[in-house]
C-alpha cells in the first residue's frame, strides 16, 4: 500500500510524504471499511447489492477523484494515461473488428434445421444488456455466452468451447451491436435463490485463494492503480461492460471467462470451469456493481 | 485450520533460529555466495518475483505495490523480523498483499534463508 512513499524511510529526504502517509492511512481506512463490508456480509448481517455498489463506487472516487464515472468501461486506461495513448492508438484499427464482421456472417447463417439465432433472441444480436440474468425456472445465472450454448443445442448443434473459439466472434457481433445499452443486471425479490446467486459470487471475488493467497479484491479493490510489473490494476468497476476483449497479450479475442481463469492461475489457484457455476455467480456479482454503465465491447487491451 | 497455522509459524519461528545459526558463522566469502543466490531468487520470475510488487535497485521492471526495498538493514536491525515479513506478512498487516511466501511453501526455509541474507543487503 505504501508504494507512493516507502512508510517513513525517506520522510527525512521527503517532506510531503508525511501529508502522503496522512492521505494514505485515511485511504486505508476507507479500505477497512469497505473489506469489512465484505467481511460483514458472509456473516449474518446483510448488505443490499445497492449498498454494495455504493461502497465500491465511493471507493474508486476517493482513489480516483480525477476520473469521471463514464470512464470506467475503459479499464486500467481511465487511470493510466501512458498506457491509454497506446490503446487509442490501437482503437484507430480495431484489432477486434475481424471477430465482429465473423460474428455476424455466424448470426445470419441458419443452422441445420434451418432455423437461427434469430429464433432464440427474439431481440435481435443487441441483448447483451439482458445478460447475466436469474432465470427462474432453471433456478442459475444464465449469461449471454450460455444462452447461446442452450440455443444450439435446442437446434441439434454442438455446443461451443467457452473460452475461446466460434463463441469469440459470435459474441463480439452481438456486443458491438449493444453499444450504448447500459448495465442493468436485476436481481428478483420473488426467488431469494437469485440473492444467493449474487452473494456466492460476492463471497468469491473476496475470498483469498491460490498459493500466492490473493482475492479478486486484493489487486482490484485495495491496491487498484498500483502496479504489478508493469500492469496497473484495474478498478472492478468497469469489468463487464466490454467482453468479448482482444488482449495483444493472447494474441486474440476471448471471453471473461478466459479473464477469470487468468487471474485465477497468476494466483496459483486452481481456475474454475468457465462458465461454471462459480464462474457464472461472479459474473452476476461483478455485473451488478457496473449498473448504470455503458457498453462498450468487444474492447481491446495490451 | 489455526491450529495448523499456529504449528506451521511454531514450526517457522524455530525455523528462524536455525536460518541464522545456519548462515551467521559463513566466512564473507561464502557469504556473498549465498547472497548472489538470494538475488537469483528474488529476481526470479517464478520463485520469489518480488520485482512484481517491489523495486529493487538493479531490477528491471518493477511494479510499486510494495514499498521499495531499500536500506534494510537500517530499517529490520533484526533479520529474524525480515525474514518473519518474507515467511508470512499477514502475521504483521491481516490484509497485507504480499505474498506469504513461507507459510503457502512458494519458497522453501533454505531459500528464505538466503533471500533474507540478500534482502539485508539492500
Ligand atoms: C495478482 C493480482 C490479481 C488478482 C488476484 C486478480 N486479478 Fe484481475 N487482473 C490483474 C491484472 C494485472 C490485470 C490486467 C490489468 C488490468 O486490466 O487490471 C487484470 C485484469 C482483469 C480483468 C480485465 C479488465 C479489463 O479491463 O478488461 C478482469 C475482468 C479481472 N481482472 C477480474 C478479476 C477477478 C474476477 C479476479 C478474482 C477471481 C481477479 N481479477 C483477480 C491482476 C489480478
Ligand atoms: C504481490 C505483492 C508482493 C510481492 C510479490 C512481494 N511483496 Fe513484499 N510487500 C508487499 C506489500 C504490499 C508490502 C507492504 C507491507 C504489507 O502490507 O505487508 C510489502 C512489504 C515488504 C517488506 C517490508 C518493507 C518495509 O518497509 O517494512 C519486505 C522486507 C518485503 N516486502 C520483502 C519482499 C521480498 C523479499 C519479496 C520476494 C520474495 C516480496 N516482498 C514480494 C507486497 C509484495
Amino acid at each position: 500500500m505504501s508504494g507512493h512513499c516507502d512508510g517513513g524511510l525517506r520522510s527525512n529526504i521527503e517532506p510531503n510524504c508525511l501529508e502522503k502517509r496522512e492521505i494514505m492511512k485515511k485511504t486505508l481506512n476507507k479500505m477497512a471499511i469497505l473489506l469489512l463490508l465484505g467481511g460483514v456480509v458472509f456473516t449474518a448481517q446483510a448488505t443490499t447489492p445497492e449498498e454494495d455498489r455504493a461502497a465500491f463506487v465511493k471507493h474508486y472516487k476517493f482513489r480516483f477523484p480525477d476520473v469521471p464515472m463514464e470512464e470506467y468501461p475503459n479499464g486500467a486506461y481511465a487511470i493510466d494515461k501512458i498506457g491509454r495513448e497506446n490503446w487509442e492508438a490501437i482503437e484507430e484499427f480495431p484489432p477486434y473488428e475481424p471477430f465482429i464482421d465473423e460474428g455476424q456472417e455466424m448470426w445470419d447463417t441458419s443452422f441445420a434445421n434451418g432455423k437461427t439465432y434469430k429464433d432464440c433472441f427474439s431481440d435481435g444480436p443487441g441483448v447483451a444488456s439482458q445478460y447475466p440474468r436469474w432465470d427462474k425456472k432453471q433456478g442459475m445465472v444464465i449469461t449471454m455466452a450460455l444462452a447461446i450454448n442452450q440455443c444450439r443445442e435446442a437446434n441439434g448443434e454442438k455446443a461451443l468451447k467457452y473460452k475461446k473459439g466460434p463463441i469469440v466472434p459470435l459474441l463480439a457481433y452481438m456486443a458491438f451491436e449493444s453499444r450504448g445499452q447500459v448495465t442493468n443486471v436485476v436481481i428478483p425479490e420473488d426467488d431469494p435463490r437469485a440473492m444467493e446467486a449474487y452473494e456466492k459470487g460476492k463471497k468469491f471475488y473476496f475470498t483469498r485463494r491460490g498459493q500466492l493467497n490473493f482475492s479478486c479484491a486484493t489487486c482490484h479493490v485495495q491496491n487498484t492503480g498500483l502496479k504489478v510489473r508493469t500492469e496497473v490494476l484495474s478498478p472492478s468497476l468497469g469489468h463487464t461492460t466490454h467482453w468479448p476483449v482482444y488482449r495483444s497479450k493472447w494474441g486474440t479475442a476471448g471471453t471473461l471467462h478466459r479473464r477469470f481463469t487468468g487471474c485465477n492461475r497468476n494466483i496459483r489457484a486452481k481456475p474454475m470451469k468457465a462458465q461454471g457455476e462459480q464462474y457464472r455467480n461472479l459474473e452476476y456479482f461483478l455485473t451488478y456493481l457496473s449498473n448504470g454503465l455503458e457498453l462498450n465491447g468487444p474492447g481491446a487491451r495490451k | 485450520m489455526t491450529i495448523s497455522r499456529i504449528r506451521l509459524a511454531q514450526a517457522a519461528s524455530g525455523l528462524v533460529l536455525l536460518g541464522t545459526c545456519l548462515v551467521a558463522p559463513a566466512g564473507a566469502s561464502e557469504g556473498s555466495s549465498v547472497v548472489e543466490e538470494g538475488k537469483g531468487i528474488a529476481f526470479s520470475r517464478s520463485k520469489g518475483n518480488c520485482l512484481a510488487c517491489h523495486m529493487i535497485e538493479g531490477g528491471e521492471s518493477p511494479g510499486n505495490l510494495g514499498p521499495p526495498l531499500i536500506a534494510m538493514k537500517a530499517r529490520y536491525p533484526d533479520k529474524a523480523k525480515l525474514r518473519a515479513q518474507i515467511w508470512d506478512a499477514t502475521t504483521v498487516n491481516p490484509d497485507s498483499a504480499m505474498v506469504p511466501f513461507g507459510l503457502h511453501r512458494v519458497l522453501t526455509e533454505e531459500e528464505i534463508d538466503k533471500l533474507v541474507e540478500y534482502v539485508w543487503t539492500l
